[in-house]
């Protein structure tokens, strides 16, 4: 289990104060202490790790926000963001002496401009909820993370998300205009605005993934594009993961960049295929889904050559949708592969590096071989086309040596990673689950110049502690 | 002034640790001949100033087409990159701008001046700004130490992004050594077409109207000259989509204004890219302002009545470049007009005497401004990198 800094006393003896206080800076109904409701707060989707807060706050303005943060920033109490709690990294786990302030009720829609193609929202707006309140008009928020329906804009920001669709449309990074941003001492900024590109330093670029380190973000500004004509999908499957590995570089390197390209290994096809019958081939070690976009003629063109493409590399077979349900029904493994494994395995990590394509091979083969040595299952799904891996591994929490044994082969197959010219997180962020490997992508010197960064936002370390930097070697924190 | 020209990352580090220890400020350059840009540094130390320049920091030191990636040291001159990737049929994604024209300068942008000044051209509007395409720096703070910063691979979150902090900081935060590039196929196909409008807000209606359609409009510019106003829209993809799209766009806008296929796209976009419809005289200034489209005729009506105001529009109405008289009026006129768009805008070209004189970009608020000095003093505590060159 990873270290969390000891609480400070002072504020936990204070806890009825600090709870009396916050409660006459909010209406009423923001302030949560008893001990069965702040439950539902004490984890996020790193549900290995649990703790509850001091309490929890849900503003609904952003003055609410400052004055939270004001008063905690005057009294020395640690501040923990938190949107729709599905952080994979542990991102949104409680400290016992923090104060959660959750967004969700900041999830008003405020504006959506067409003739400009932005729409400024709440931080607490789930992602799925922008582009619903686009979509009538033909427009759409293109990052997709699978976990779009529940988690939220801000969490987003803050953890520089991705989706399927990234390899087209880029992350979250790529499709911001501006943030409301409210500092540890209470001061509201707006940075960004509805136009694009600052003249001076790139803030926005500095705050998105920066997992609640610097700043709380209350209101988002982003761009929505229009929608394409249309959408399908395409599977192709291969008799093994190396040869499905070239067949991705050879449809690369053609000039096409499909807008998706996901990657299962066989477990993972077999996990979904029980789970969502999308009529996945069983005789597989490795399948891809494809999706292109345009006219029906466009999308005939680009899979007609996709398909040639394919053909080179003796697939096992190949299945091209007829429609937009069968476009549908492909999707539908796999963007319920987390829960089929959560079937097949009582719990499973979700690891979240990236490699240089051109390592996949190597990688895919080295991680089965320690699948083996630690006697743990593991299911591949990732984004191909990126190198973003998810390895799913498959343990049991009532059982304390598979967790151990869980964590040790995540943080084996992050090293590695980052050996073959990669990195330790994706899109997944650092969070407390990947806190002690930042040494092994970074050099003590490097995270000295990041933590410093941090300081000259948060000079007292009371945001998100404990997260992303090692807490060794930390003057700002006591172990 | 004497310019040192290190030819290792360790020489320029080692370089600048010296600077720092002796509180000496150094002006970076990429290929020099620009010292013009934003406001001069080094104003308060005169001749004693030093140059540092990448010029000798060259060469790409990794390239692989199937990982969409490139990486190259700073001093690398941008066509040589564009060259390499084009063997490849792929392309610097922003299309930055090569503005030697405009600045008169003699030598070709530096991948390090491109991405620190964070300098993207009309396929920003659908693909992204430089900023967004750099997967991985490797730099030298001003005390001399060397950092990394993000990779080379696509995707990548792990600790703070100074990648994005440091492109389009103007060497004031860091000198970049070396960069990691996302790159793109370039589009078999180019095809563009042209709408005479009648003003400028029926301009960038036609231009929303373009960009808000499916078809992928990677380029939206409103060219304005003495004979009338044309609007251009590009598609850059598969020769038959190109021509499915453009057929279905010439539907879709039909209404918005004659219209005609441009004969040579690629030149029209290279002439826009370079800001060279602008046709600003040797002894203008020029300004580039970012605004949400909409609020574009706005700020060209008043700028008009500030001063004879020449123009060009890109990023479907969003950049305005504007050249005019070298004024303390004409700048106060600009940023009026910007801040009335609740937009931003960057004094680009200018003779020393106004850019000394004026902000050359907007103040930040307060507690940003101490949130920037502060994270200045981490990354160059006694100030020797581009001392001035962005704000007094
Ligand atoms: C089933 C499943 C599938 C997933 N799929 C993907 C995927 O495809 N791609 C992907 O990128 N991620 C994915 N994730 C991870 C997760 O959904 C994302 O990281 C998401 O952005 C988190 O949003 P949230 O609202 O749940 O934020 P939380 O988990 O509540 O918080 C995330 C982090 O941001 C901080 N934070 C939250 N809101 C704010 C704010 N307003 N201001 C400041 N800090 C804030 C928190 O302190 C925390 O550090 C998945 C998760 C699950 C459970
Ligand atoms: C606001 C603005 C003003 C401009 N003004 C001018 C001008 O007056 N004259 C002109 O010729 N061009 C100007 N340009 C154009 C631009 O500088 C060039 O087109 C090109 O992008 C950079 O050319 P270069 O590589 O020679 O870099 P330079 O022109 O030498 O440098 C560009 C900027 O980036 C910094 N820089 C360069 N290399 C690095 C590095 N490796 N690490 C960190 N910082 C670095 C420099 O200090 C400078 O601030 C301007 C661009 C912008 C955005």
């Amino acid at each position: 289990m990873i270290a969390l800094p000891a609480p400070k006393p002072e504020i936990l003896a204070r806890r009825d104060a600090i709870l009396a206080d916050l409660a006459r800076l909010l209406p009423a109904d923001s302030v949560i202490g008893e001990t069965l409701r702040l439950r539902p707060y004490e984890t996020d989707g790193l549900a290995a790790y649990r703790q509850i807060p001091l309490a929890v706050v849900l503003p609904r303005t952003t003055a609410e926000v400052a004055a939270v943060l004001r008063y905690c920033h005057a009294n020395g109490i640690r501040v923990v963001p938190r949107g729709a709690g599905t952080s994979l990294s542990g991102g949104a786990l409680p400290l016992a002496d923090a104060v959660v302030i959750g967004l969700m009720r900041m999830n008003t829609i405020r504006e959506i401009n067409y003739e400009d193609r932005y729409a400024i929202v709440g931080a607490g707006v789930t992602n799925i909820g922008i582009t619903k309140a686009v979509e009538g008009d033909g427009f759409f928020y293109a990052p997709d993370p699978s976990s779009q329906l529940a988690c939220m804009i801000g969490g987003n920001v803050m953890m520089n998300s991705g989706g399927a669709h990234c390899l087209k449309y880029g992350v979250t990074a790529n499709n911001l205009l501006g943030v409301t941003f409210v500092t540890i001492e209470g001061e509201v900024i707006e940075i960004g605005g509805t136009h694009l590109d600052a003249a001076g330093y790139d803030w926005l670029g500095l705050i998105t993934g920066s997992e609640g380190q610097l700043g709380l973000v209350t209101e988002v500004t982003v761009r929505i594009l229009r929608g394409p004509e249309g959408a399908r999908a395409m599977l192709a499957a291969f008799s093994s993961v190396e040869i499905a590995g070239a067949a991705v570089d050879a449809i690369i390197g053609s000039g096409i960049i499909p807008v998706a390209l996901e990657f299962m290994d066989r477990p993972c096809i077999h996990a979904c295929e029980a789970f969502a019958h999308a009529g996945y081939p069983l005789d597989a070690e490795a399948m891809l889904i494809i999706e292109v976009e345009g006219s029906v003629a466009e999308q005939d063109m680009l899979l007609d050559r996709i398909r040639g493409i394919c053909a080179k590399f003796d697939p096992i077979s190949m299945k091209v949708a007829e429609s937009a349900e069968q476009s549908a029904a492909i999707w539908k493994g796999r963007k319920g592969a987390f829960g089929a494994v959560g079937r097949i395995s009582p719990d499973y990590l979700c690891m979240d590096g990236t490699i240089p394509t051109g390592e996949l091979p190597h990688v895919l083969k080295r991680i089965s071989e320690m699948s083996a040595q630690y006697g743990l299952g593991v299911a591949n799904v990732f984004h191909a086309g990126d190198g973003n891996l998810h390895p799913l591994i498959m343990f049991d929490a009532n059982d304390p040596d598979s967790f151990r044994r869980a964590e040790a082969f995540g943080a084996d197959i992050l090293k590695l990673c980052v050996e073959v010219g990669g990195c330790l997180t994706g899109e997944h962020g650092v969070g407390v689950e990947k806190r002690d490997l930042m040494t092994t992508q970074f050099t003590r010197a490097e995270l000295t110049l990041q933590r410093a960064i941090k300081s000259a936002f948060d000079p007292e370390w009371l945001l998100n502690t404990a997260k992303v930097f090692p807490l060794d070697d930390n003057p700002k924190i006591a172990a | 002034m004497s310019v040192i020209s290190p030819e290792t990352e360790q020489s320029l580090a080692s370089a600048v640790a010296r600077a720092h220890a002796a509180r000496e400020p150094l002006a970076i350059e990429g290929r020099g001949t620009k010292r013009a840009m934003l406001r001069p540094t080094l104003q308060p130390w005169g001749p004693a100033a030093r140059t540092l320049s990448t010029r000798n920091l060259t060469g790409i030191t990794l390239y692989r087409p199937t990982e969409l990636m490139i990486r190259a040291r700073a001093g690398t001159p941008i066509p040589e990159i564009e060259a390499a990737l084009a063997e490849h049929g792929q392309q610097i994604v922003a299309e930055p701008p090569d503005l030697r024209v405009l600045f008169g300068a003699e030598e070709p942008s530096t991948l390090g001046g491109v991405v620190s000044t964070n300098l993207s051209g009309p396929r920003r509007i659908m693909w992204g700004a430089m900023r967004d395409h750099v997967l991985g720096i490797s730099a030298v703070t001003g005390e001399g130490e060397i950092f990394r910063s993000g990779g080379r691979v696509l995707k990548n979150v792990t600790g703070l992004d100074l990648c994005k902090l440091l492109s389009g900081a103007h060497g004031t935060l860091g000198i970049i050594t070396e960069i990691a590039l996302k790159v793109l196929p370039a589009g078999e196909a180019t095809g563009t077409l042209a709408l005479r409008v009648p003003d400028v807000t029926a301009g960038v209606a036609a231009l929303s109207a373009g960009l808000g359609s499916p078809y992928g409009v990677s380029g939206a510019a409103l060219v304005l000259e003495e004979g009338g106003i044309t609007a251009f829209l590009r598609l850059e993809d598969f020769s038959e989509s190109v021509t499915y799209r453009l057929g279905r766009l010439r539907e879709d806008l039909a209404a918005h204004g004659e219209q005609s296929l441009v004969e040579d796209p690629r030149a029209l976009w290279r002439s826009i890219r370079d800001a060279v419809p602008l046709r600003a005289a040797p002894e203008e200034a020029v300004w580039r302002l970012s605004v949400a489209p909409s609020h574009a005729a706005g700020v060209v009506a008043s700028l008009r009545a500030a001063f004879p105001a020449k123009l060009l529009l890109d990023w479907g109405g969003g950049l305005i470049w504007v050249a005019g008289p070298a004024t303390v009026q004409a700048h106060g006129a600009v940023m009026q007009a910007a801040t009335a768009a609740a937009g931003t805008f960057t004094l680009f070209r200018a003779p020393p005497e106004l850019a000394a004189a004026v902000p050359v970009l907007p103040e930040e608020a307060l507690p940003l401004a101490a949130i920037g000095r502060r994270v200045k003093a981490v990354l160059d505590p006694a100030g020797v990198l581009n001392p001035g060159r962005l704000r007094a």
